[in-house]
């Protein structure tokens, strides 16, 4: 489904990935882990077309399709969906609002009929008790005044919505409690199938007890460095990330 | 929710829709202004000798004014002598209803989408339509006229009910006032009148459309509302002009009278053409609105989008006489390539336990500059005042300006006065989190511009708020990416 091949990026001039290859097949679920800074996040932004990362090298094909290629909106109608590690705020639109705009826009690109506004509606409804979110909070504004958990179910609750071929959640762990972080895990379960695939980047291997990888991938300093199941991010939570720098920055020397 | 997509559906064209003009025999005054010419237009309007006097008197007063600078806008000044004061389409007779206006006017406002058609029109709303110099249709005065309700052209109005218009015109905005309100009243040549009896709720919307059509004319309408004790009324006004290289002036005055426990509604979009895109061309919108809440307990609300005009220069105000009289003020303005705007509000508290509000949004774009300019006055008297302001700019792009000029005029102690002011940008961030959802850009600003004027398009009358969406979407098209 998604075949990444020595992939560089940098910002400002400052390369970030330097040779990223991954292959991600249906029904797969990926976990990207490493410590800060070895540009998980930037990987994530640049599939999803992030314009202040400079693609410098490498190929991108999703679904047969040159991803790279797209621009952020036609790789979204595509099914690529990112959830924000720090999602944003935009006043006065309700999710609600915001999602009818999108979905139909998504439709639209798939030649669907836009959805009137009772099938909206049941379809909300139906996803909504899926992530355990308010009705409430949904006719807000989009992540305003939302609490760390709330805005992250929120993007769970979109993902849903929109049904994507290919999820990248973006340290979706970070600031959340047990609860929270059980629910949102739950919601991506329930959302996986054999035709789907979920990249997860995170930073700690407690996210993994609930949203189970098939593959481990290791990043430092731009590139994958070690791959493996999910024994791997067990290590990774025992003994840190330190031996494997050392191991790479040994091998970088030789 | 289905309309904000019908909205951004319908967003196709990047010019300015109304641009269209339409060659018609008209009845046209001289080029150039004197004493004579204010003599021809009320000849031709075979007005009362009062009326005449007032307009000299104006003239007079006028003639010793210097044109405002004050005003955060650079324009080369117009030679009004250039001007034509009066342009009247050629109509055999005068129609009595209706059903005997040329339907070639007809035609004209069909196409802007505004059917006079009293069958066709949408439920709840009356309209007077004025077409550069006077006006040319209402609608459903016999309805309005059943409950006492007087809508009609201005001129009608000096005809049929000189007591009132003797008694009002100039009450609120006087000749004195400033400027272009001196201009007015040398030269106004219609506009609409409104009187809403004691104790009447105004059934409909009563609304105004306002066309320049005719090259190098100047538009001067007046408008007058008269809400007596106990009465409501909504009211609208619309604009549109062709699109023309020139400059063209509009220096309209409004009025509103509110008695006591009245409220009157008062709501613009404003789509005067704008100018093109290198900033030629585009309407001089020079305009002075004013209410008085005369009566206790009254209370008068302006709302208004202003999208259109090259520049703009307009304060709807509340003089808040009465005591617990109320005055609110909500202003969504959008500046995109050249254009410029200095508008606000003033509120004068005069009487006891008075309440303001005013809400300005301005949205900056292209090359743009755009000025809230807002004052508070609280006088001596005027005990428990209070008054809360919110003034936010969002800014597009780098090359545009937004300002702010508050004033605040404080005689007594007990007032409570507040002010709250926030400058923001559209972020990438949020346009990406928008597109990362499937949105394209240009929807992606047209929902994020909707949704930080919501506070101010929730204030519109449904139709209203809907024409309002797709305007801030058309304006700033384009400005993005």
């Amino acid at each position: 489904m998604l075949s990444i091949k020595n992939l560089h990026a940098s910002i400002e001039g400052t390369p970030i990935l330097r040779g990223i290859n991954l292959e991600i097949k249906a029904g797969e679920v990926h976990a990207i882990m490493g410590p800060n800074g070895s540009g998980k996040s930037t990987l994530a932004s640049v599939l999803a077309g992030r314009e202040e990362y400079e693609v410098t090298e490498g190929e991108v094909v999703f679904q047969g399709k040159e991803l790279l290629e797209l621009s952020p909106e036609d790789r979204a109608r595509e099914g690529v969906f990112l959830a924000f590690q720090y999602p944003i705020e935009i006043p006065g639109v309700s999710t609600t609002n915001f999602l009818r705009t999108a979905l139909n826009q998504v439709r639209e690109y798939r030649g669907l009929e836009p959805l009137d506004a009772v099938k909206f509606l049941s379809l909300m409804k139906e996803k909504m008790a899926l992530v355990e979110i308010d009705q409430k909070l949904l006719s807000r504004s989009l992540n305003e005044g939302f609490s760390g958990g709330e805005k992250k179910r929120n993007e769970i609750f979109q993902m849903a919505m929109l049904e994507p071929v290919l999820s990248i959640l973006d340290e979706t762990d970070s600031g959340l409690d047990i609860d929270a972080l059980r629910i949102v895990s739950n919601g991506v379960n329930k959302l996986k199938s054999e035709k789907t695939a979920t990249i997860v980047v995170t930073h700690y291997q407690r996210l993994l007890e609930y949203i189970v990888p098939d593959f481990v991938h290791v990043l430092y300093k731009g590139r994958i460095v070690k791959s493996g199941t999910k024994e791997l991010a067990l290590e990774l939570e025992e003994k840190g990330y330190d031996w494997i720098k050392e191991e790479v920055d040994s091998t970088a020397t030789v | 929710m289905s309309k904000d997509n019908q909205i951004l559906e319908d967003l196709n064209s990047k010019e300015y829709e109304h641009g269209w003009s339409v060659d018609f025999e008209t009845d046209e005054a001289p080029l150039g202004l004197n004493e004579d010419i204010i003599r021809w237009i009320s000849t031709k309007k075979e007005e009362p000798t009062w009326l005449l006097a007032w307009r000299l008197k104006a003239f007079k007063i006028w003639q010793a004014m210097p044109e405002p600078e004050w005003a955060n806008v650079h324009y080369a000044k117009m030679d009004l002598q250039a001007l034509r004061y009066y342009s009247a389409p050629k109509q055999s007779k005068k129609p009595k209803n209706i059903n005997e206006v040329d339907p070639e006017l007809i035609a004209i406002y069909e196409r802007l989408g505004i059917s006079l058609n009293e069958q066709k029109r949408l439920q709840g709303i009356a309209i007077d339509v004025v077409l550069d110099s006077v006006s040319v249709a209402t609608t459903f005065k016999e309805t309005l006229g059943k409950l006492g309700i007087l809508f009609c052209s201005f001129s009608e109005a000096v005809k049929e009910h000189p007591e009132l218009i003797q008694k009002y015109l100039g009450s609120v905005v006087p000749m004195t006032d400033n400027y272009y309100a001196a201009l007015n009243s040398a030269v106004f040549s219609d506009g609409s009148f409104c009187y809403i009896p004691k104790g009447v709720r105004c059934p409909m919307e009563l609304s105004t459309y306002f066309r320049i059509n005719a090259a190098n004319t100047g538009q001067f309408e007046r408008t007058l509302i008269v809400a007596d004790d106990s009465s409501y009324v909504s009211y609208l006004e619309g604009c549109t002009a062709p699109q023309r290289d020139e400059n063209q002036l509009h220096a309209a005055v409004v009025e509103i009278y509110a008695g006591a426990h009245a409220e009157v509604k008062y709501s613009t979009v404003q789509n005067w053409f704008p100018g093109d895109k290198d900033g030629k061309g585009g309407i001089f919108n020079f305009v002075t609105k004013r209410g008085i809440c005369a009566g206790d307990h009254s209370k008068i609300s302006w709302t208004q989008v202003e999208t259109g005009s090259a520049v703009t220069w307009k304060y709807p105000s509340c003089i808040l006489k009465g005591d617990y009289s109320i005055g609110e003020f909500y202003s969504v303005a959008v500046t995109n390539n050249y254009q410029q705007a200095d508008t606000g509000t003033k509120m004068i508290h005069i009487g006891k336990n008075t309440k303001s509000r005013i809400v300005s949004k301005g949205i900056s774009a292209g090359k743009s500059q755009n000025s809230y300019r807002g004052q508070v006055q609280v006088m001596k008297r005027a005990h428990n005042a209070r008054n809360f302001s919110q003034c936010d700019s969002l800014l597009m792009g780098d090359q545009c300006g937004a300002h702010t000029f508050p004033y605040l005029d404080i005689a007594n102690p007990s007032a409570k006065v507040e002010h709250e002011a926030t400058t923001s940008k559209i972020g990438e961030d949020q346009i990406f989190y928008c597109n990362q959802r499937g949105i394209a850009t240009e929807d992606a600003v047209a929902l994020i511009v909707n949704g930080y004027a919501k506070e101010v398009l929730n204030q519109l009358p449904m139709e209203f708020a809907v024409e309002a969406q797709k305007l801030l979407a058309l304006t700033l098209e384009g400005s993005v990416g």
